[in-house]
């Protein structure tokens, strides 16, 4: 009972949060329920035990992603009104289309009638002595070791792409030369005087 | 008892939310990449769900790889948008096709 009652409320939550985030005015609001819809999301994988996808979900995308959303919208200096200009022309066709689609989906979904579907051969069957995370951590660094080192790269290549991207070398900085720091030798910059009483350094 | 086809169910309208994102605000970028975001994050609730009900784990790892692709998507994406909001000052989507190089 309280399985079901939790799955509604995520469920729920997950769909209205979801709703806002396209519907509302501020983006900084949108990024804010984005955020929980991730984290009802969390909660719909929890109660089905899918424990480390959940706070994969909840590090990678609330403590990353979202955050890397908010900072951008709140660096760019944008009227967001001006933006929304044609939202009012854009919702009725997008409603219909979006009615249409879930229609088509969850019909789909609901005349599926071929029973209760079984596979003839599992990849990797779940071990009930091993716990979720154990389970996932065995399969990735044996099996889909190659296809995690890839995940790794599509990473590090997103992360060189975005520095490049946004890179720029700014004019009239005054920075550190090191070398010519180093290359400086006493005799060049200094030198010794004997200063007479009551007169002026000539330099 | 909750089965595959409530999880489905759920899946299917973050999904749409996604989609009706996308043609709702079609002049804000970071409100397009935000929608594609709940359309990944539909993606891997789908994926999930069949892997916890037909018993197989793959699914939970192949789930793992959609999110590393989504959140370089995101940086990206985001990349992007701060070169096009330098260059031009607005990020209406409507003259991207302006950028030329």
């Amino acid at each position: 009972m309280i399985h079901v009652i939790a799955f509604y409320l995520f469920a729920i939550m997950v769909v209205c949060s979801g709703a806002l985030t396209i519907l509302s005015r501020n983006p900084v609001h949108s990024v804010l329920w984005l955020i929980l819809s991730f984290f009802n999301a969390a909660g719909l994988m929890i109660l089905i035990g899918a424990e480390f996808i959940a706070m994969l979900l909840v590090i990678v995308y609330v403590g990353a992603v979202a955050v890397l959303f908010l900072f951008v919208v709140m660096m760019l200096d944008i009227d967001f009104a001006e933006l929304r200009a044609g939202f009012v022309d854009y919702l009725p066709f997008g409603l219909l289309l979006a009615l249409v689609l879930l229609a088509e989906i969850v019909l789909g979904i609901g005349l599926w009638s071929a029973g209760p579907i079984e596979l003839a051969q599992r990849a990797a069957p779940v071990n009930p002595e091993l716990s979720n995370i154990q389970a996932i951590g065995g399969l990735l660094y044996t099996r889909y070791i190659f296809l995690f080192e890839a995940a790794g790269i599509v990473l590090l290549v997103a992360m060189i792409g975005a520095i490049v991207l946004t890179h720029r070398a700014r004019g009239g900085v005054k920075g550190q030369n090191v070398a010519k720091q180093n290359r400086r030798r006493p005799q060049d910059a200094t030198r010794n005087i004997n200063q007479p009483v009551g007169q002026g350094v000539e330099l | 008892m909750i089965g595959l086809q409530h999880y489905l169910v759920v899946s299917a309208i973050l999904f749409v939310m996604g989609v009706l994102g996308i043609f709702i605000n079609r002049k804000n970028v970071i409100i397009i990449l935000m929608a594609i975001e709940l359309i990944l994050l539909s993606v891997n609730i789908n994926l999930v769900a069949f892997s916890v009900f037909l018993g197989d784990l793959v699914g939970q790892v192949f789930s793992m790889f959609v999110l590393t692709v989504a959140a370089g998507e995101a940086a990206i994406g985001l990349a992007i948008l701060v070169i096009y909001f330098r260059g031009r000052g607005t990020i209406a989507v409507d003259d991207v096709n302006r950028m030329k190089g």
